[in-house]
């Protein structure tokens, strides 16, 4: 388009700090208009408004993190004694049963850990692996804590130096039922209550790192640590949730690049959830996790599945958030879910002046080449 | 309706619907009353600008502070009734009426020089100068005769602006 150069050229007598156009367009997403420039055209605000207008109805964003409810299916005179008994039976049979089975499973955990944790200090080696076991033990419990029906494809994680295994996150029981398979290490938000607890002190033998989302600077310091984890030949393999947030299972969120600029081998993980009996959907927002826990152990089962997929490396050419988005791609198709083009952290912050950017150069072009066109 | 209840009772929704002059249906209505309860966290009986910018795409819009400055604070018929002129059943002059009121700032009837500016501004950001909008604002107002001291009246606008490609719909999502 010659009207770029000319625009170029006159920015570039006016002001030489100016952004440059170009950057922000797509390709091609301006044809080139025809006739003057009118003051209807300039006085035309609609499709601006219509843009606004279409957000406050619905967005793709704040779908990611509805719950969708099921269909109520007890409504009717035979079903719902049928579903009042259900529930005689999930709160008053099944849940004090799995509170004892989880019970037990922490009492075995913790008569274990503990000696093992103390007494082989010196046998770094041994103890570790102990330890590795004992952690997988628990998370089999919780699992059976929530009668988790798990089917897992594809070939079992290995314990290989540079790789590191990225998933789709809906819950942090995503972990759990991830970790009873394989010892993986962790990066986490720090939690407070109970959950911090369990990090600060049974997830660090499985190696795990901490972040704060709050924290800015927090990016730099977590960067490196990933970088020492995947260098680590005896490390435990990482498991990060690039998503960043829960998202309820149905879309994924833009993956963060931090995972893919590692310079190792990235292993997808697809985790889907039935909503047949629960949703499995931790909706930080609407409840604590551990209302979430005991939401679980009151339905009859969480049935999911679990796709190992294939390793992917960084292709030449391919800078890394496309690699993060072509894997974002293949968990997705292969879970069944919905892509959204946006970044999970705005649930927690608003969107930056930069993300304008691009709305203000397509507006720029029209004025200023249908200007110039004359 | 009251502030905290999340039915709507059919009066309700008649009682809306009348007051956007049945520009929506009640399947439209019904759906909007769960956006809107979606979206007014607490239940409040109405959305904080903080809420509505919690949707990254409405933030992201440039003219988003104008917009919130209409829709700040509005009840759930009120809401309703700013959504009608987006409806497709809205007529040309409601949907001009309300571009106008995008740029009347000041509520004061008329449209100026500055208020286009200003909205000119808010589209284009820092990738134009003041004087580069100027200069374009100016030509075209030329070009339509008039000058930059005029100022345009809700009539100037529908006369200027009412063309069949004037296109402002946004579909109400129904289950």
């Amino acid at each position: 388009m010659s009207e770029i150069s000319k625009l170029n050229s006159s920015c570039s007598e006016l002001d030489l700090d100016r952004p440059n156009l170009e950057d922000y367009l797509p390709t091609g997403s301006i044809q080139q208009p025809h006739g003057k420039l009118r003051l209807r055209d300039l006085l035309d605000i609609s499709p601006t408004l219509t843009e606004a207008a279409g957000a406050i109805v619905d967005d793709s964003f704040t779908r990611c993190f509805k719950s969708i409810p099921p269909e109520p299916w007890n409504w009717n005179v035979y079903l719902f004694p049928l579903w009042c008994l259900g529930v005689v039976v999930r709160y008053g049979i099944l849940f004090p049963v799995r509170v004892l089975v989880l019970t037990i499973g922490w009492i075995i955990f913790l008569l274990c850990y503990i000696p093992v944790h103390l007494l082989l200090k010196g046998h770094d080696k041994l103890r570790k692996k102990l330890e590795r076991c004992l952690v997988e033990l628990i998370c089999c419990f919780f699992v059976a804590s929530w009668t988790g029906v798990v089917k897992y494809h594809g070939p079992r994680p290995s314990m290989r130096p540079k790789q590191v295994f990225v998933s789709n996150h809906t819950s942090m029981i995503d972990f759990i039922v991830l970790e009873q398979m394989t010892p993986f290490a962790v990066i986490m938000q720090k939690h407070p209550g109970w959950v911090g607890l369990l990090q600060s002190t049974i997830l660090e033998s499985v190696g795990c790192i901490w972040f704060n989302r709050s924290e800015a600077k927090d990016r730099e310091i977590v960067t490196r640590k990933l970088r020492e984890h995947v260098e680590g030949a005896d490390n435990n393999p990482l498991l990060i949730f690039p998503e960043g947030t829960c998202v309820n299972n149905h879309y994924t969120v833009m993956f963060k690049k931090g995972a893919f600029e590692l310079n190792c081998t990235v292993c997808p993980i697809a985790i889907k959830y039935n909503k047949i009996f629960v949703d499995a959907f931790w909706n930080s927002r609407k409840q604590s996790f551990t209302m979430h826990l005991l939401q679980l152990m009151t339905s009859w089962a969480v049935v999911c599945d679990v796709w190992y997929l294939e390793p992917q490396n960084l292709k030449p050419g391919e800078t890394p958030i496309e690699f993060a988005e072509r894997v974002r791609d293949i968990i997705s198709v292969r879970a069944g879910l919905k892509k959204v083009p946006w970044d999970g952290y705005l649930k927690y912050s608003r969107p930056s002046p930069k993300h304008r950017e691009q709305k203000y150069a397509k507006h720029c072009l029209i004025y200023l080449v249908l200007h110039l066109s004359w | 309706m009251g502030n905290a209840s999340s039915t709507l009772t059919q009066y309700d929704i008649e009682e809306v619907q009348e007051h956007c002059n049945n520009l929506f249906s009640q399947q439209e209505i019904v759906s909007l009353y769960q956006r809107f309860c979606q979206l007014d966290r607490n239940a409040k009986g109405f959305i904080s600008a903080d809420e509505f910018l919690s949707v990254p795409e409405f933030a992201m819009n440039p003219l988003s502070q104008r917009l919130l400055k209409m829709v700040d604070g509005l009840n759930f018929k009120e809401f309703v009734a700013f959504l009608s002129a987006f409806s497709a059943k809205a007529s040309m002059p409601q949907k001009i009426e309300l571009i106008f009121k995008v740029y009347d700032t000041d509520r004061n009837g008329k449209v100026t020089f500055n208020d286009i500016l200003d909205v000119l501004r808010d589209l284009s950001g820092t990738f134009m100068s003041d004087k580069q909008r100027e200069e374009v604002l100016s030509q075209v107002l030329q070009e339509a005769g008039y000058t930059r001291e005029s100022s345009l009246l809700l009539d100037d606008f529908v006369k200027i602006l009412d063309k069949p490609g004037l296109k402002m719909e946004v579909e109400v999502p129904v289950d």
